[in-house]
């Protein structure tokens, strides 16, 4: 049967087919990486249905942000895409100083600029080694995941914490950082072009990926546009949309990059978008990193929402006083009766946040928008008709974290 | 850009108006709002549904109705954003499913129903997807304790005798 785009095949329903296998994928399975279960219906090889099933992570994330103030709440956004923890901190408080009007100093928008970039090549990073080595190219993932613990190490040295720093703060960061971590970004911008080309080599040309890849889960245009896609996965099916250049926020506007697009909209060509896009983020940090205005990186000196940095709080009275009216659930600042929503482009899709304001520090109510959630309700439509070797290459490059997923 | 007036004139003069910071926000009345989606998706080109969500307002100061669902909307080819919201009250919380007009608004229904038990009708497959099927409460209400009502208690549990 020659593959076609899968809503014109006939939908199969069990009972006129019972023929039909029932295969259960999940919750635990290595190649479904995080806890999710699909339920396919096969015909012999072929997939006829997929059921998927969330909630295995379910923990109530949004209900907790209803009870955590603006600060503490970013250790529970840390958790939600664990791959990229810092590009939800940033969409978080993005979403949070724009229901409190605050403007960021250039210094924190160009730290959170190269942070959120760090965060999308080390998402990215993870998914194609992960697409790589559930379709059997092992080495590729090795490569990568080195590249990635430079990444931690970045990060580790600017936050004190590898995995969940909890970097953000409203207003600013936790600490400025010094010389020598922008010495070790350097570094890492040195040396990952390298590497880039290496896995290029391993998988870009190599005959078995493309087999595996090509032609695969194919999303058009009209199907993206439609189902709510965003990120890399709309852009891989030419849909030319990326809230860096559409809506500029943090430090983007002043940053020279291209916006990859693909029309192929199959898993090769997720898979290649991602690559190139990985590219065009060192590019951005590399300029954001030489430009870094100089300057505080908080904004405590003007403000009563914002905490002050560290030794304002223990050498003067001011700075004490100051830490103590933000921490005090009793104190407080004045917080709008408003709602906004605020997006970033995170590693995934389009991240937003969200946020009833009701007057007190905590959230009234908190929604997330991620990408992962929408992006997993296509699979049913995405694996129609392909074969079952090919479920882990569409779920691979769906890129589905199913932390995000349940929240 | 979509102008309240134009709406005004299709849909009644029951629809108003917001603007905070750079969002803009339409409050439609529930009986209209899927003529109006439908409405805004075939003229006014907004062709992507971003999110779904809704907010409980027992506990917010000066509200009238008990729950609000808002739909944000976007325009790819312009980069239009729009969100539009209604209110529903107890206790037959009900508001037409949209899946007819965008595919991608499966999964954010079921959220919304799983979260706040508001039903929309003519969706496909209407079922909680978070929670398990045999939960009964609807946990993101703000009469819902943080630590839960004991349902986990009281789950089935199956051993590994009887599976």
């Amino acid at each position: 049967m020659p593959l076609s785009l899968v809503d014109t095949q006939p939908h199969a329903n069990s009972e006129s087919k019972e023929y039909a296998w029932t295969l259960n994928f999940g919750p635990q399975h290595p190649a479904t990486h995080t806890t999710l279960r699909i339920v396919l219906q096969l015909d012999g090889e072929t997939v006829i249905d997929a059921t998927p099933h969330i909630g295995y992570l379910h923990s109530g994330f949004e209900k907790l942000g209803e009870h955590l103030d603006f600060n503490q709440y970013v250790t529970i956004v840390d958790r939600m895409n664990y791959v990229s923890p810092v590009a939800n901190e940033i969409a978080w408080h993005h979403a949070v100083e724009k229901l409190l009007g605050i403007e960021l100093t250039p210094r924190a928008k160009y730290l959170r600029t190269i942070l959120a970039e760090l965060m999308r090549i080390q998402d990215h990073l993870l998914n194609i080694g992960a697409v790589g080595l559930d379709l059997g190219a092992f080495t590729a993932f090795l490569y990568l995941f080195q590249q990635r613990e430079v990444i931690y190490d970045i990060v580790e040295y600017a936050s004190g914490q590898r995995f969940h720093c909890s970097y953000t703060r409203v207003g600013g960061v936790l600490f400025d950082v010094n010389n020598d971590w922008v010495e070790k970004v350097r570094k890492f911008v040195r040396e990952f072009p390298k590497v880039h080309a290496e896995v290029h080599k391993l998988l870009t040309r190599n005959r078995i990926f493309i087999d595996r890849t090509k032609g695969i889960g194919i999303l058009t245009y009209d199907d993206c546009v439609n189902m709510s896609v965003t990120g890399p996965l709309a852009r891989a099916s030419g849909v030319v949309r990326d809230l860096r250049k559409d809506e500029p926020y943090l430090a983007y506007g002043d940053l020279d990059f291209k916006v990859v697009c693909s029309r192929g909209g199959d898993c090769y060509a997720r898979y290649l978008v991602r690559m190139e896009e990985m590219l065009e983020s060192l590019k951005i940090i590399e300029q954001a990193l030489e430009n870094i205005p100089a300057g505080p990186v908080n904004i405590d000196v003007v403000s009563d929402m914002v905490l002050p940095a560290k030794p304002a709080v223990y050498r003067s009275i001011e700075g004490l006083i100051q830490h103590f009216e933000v921490i005090m659930p009793n104190r407080g600042y004045p917080v709008p009766h408003e709602e906004v929503y605020a997006a970033t482009e995170g590693p995934a899709g389009e991240l937003g946040f969200y946020i009833v304001g009701n007057g007190s520090t905590r959230a009234y109510r908190v929604k997330t928008r991620p990408p992962s959630f929408v992006h997993f309700s296509l699979f049913p439509h995405m694996i129609r008709g392909h074969q079952l070797s090919d479920v882990v290459a569409v779920l691979g490059t769906l890129n589905v974290i199913a932390a995000e997923l349940d929240r | 850009m979509v102008e309240l007036s134009e709406l005004q004139k299709r849909y009644g003069e029951d629809l108003s108006e917001s603007t905070f910071r750079d969002n803009r926000r339409l409050v439609v009345p529930a009986a209209k709002i899927f003529d109006v989606l439908a409405g805004l998706k075939q003229d006014f080109g907004f062709d992507q549904v971003i999110d779904i969500t809704a907010i409980d307002y027992l506990e917010y100061p000066d509200a009238e109705h008990r729950f609000g669902v808002v739909y944000l909307l976007l325009s790819v080819s312009t980069g239009e954003r729009l969100i539009v919201k209604t209110f529903v009250d107890l206790p037959n919380p009900q508001l037409p499913s949209v899946y007819s007009l965008w595919k991608g608004v499966d999964w954010m229904e079921r959220e919304v129903y799983d979260m706040f038990g508001i039903v929309f009708t003519g969706h496909p497959d209407l079922r909680r997807i978070l929670m398990p099927d045999e939960f009964t409460s609807f946990p993101l209400r703000k009469d819902y304790p943080l630590q839960g009502r004991g349902e986990r208690h009281n789950f089935p549990v199956i051993t590994r005798a009887e599976s």
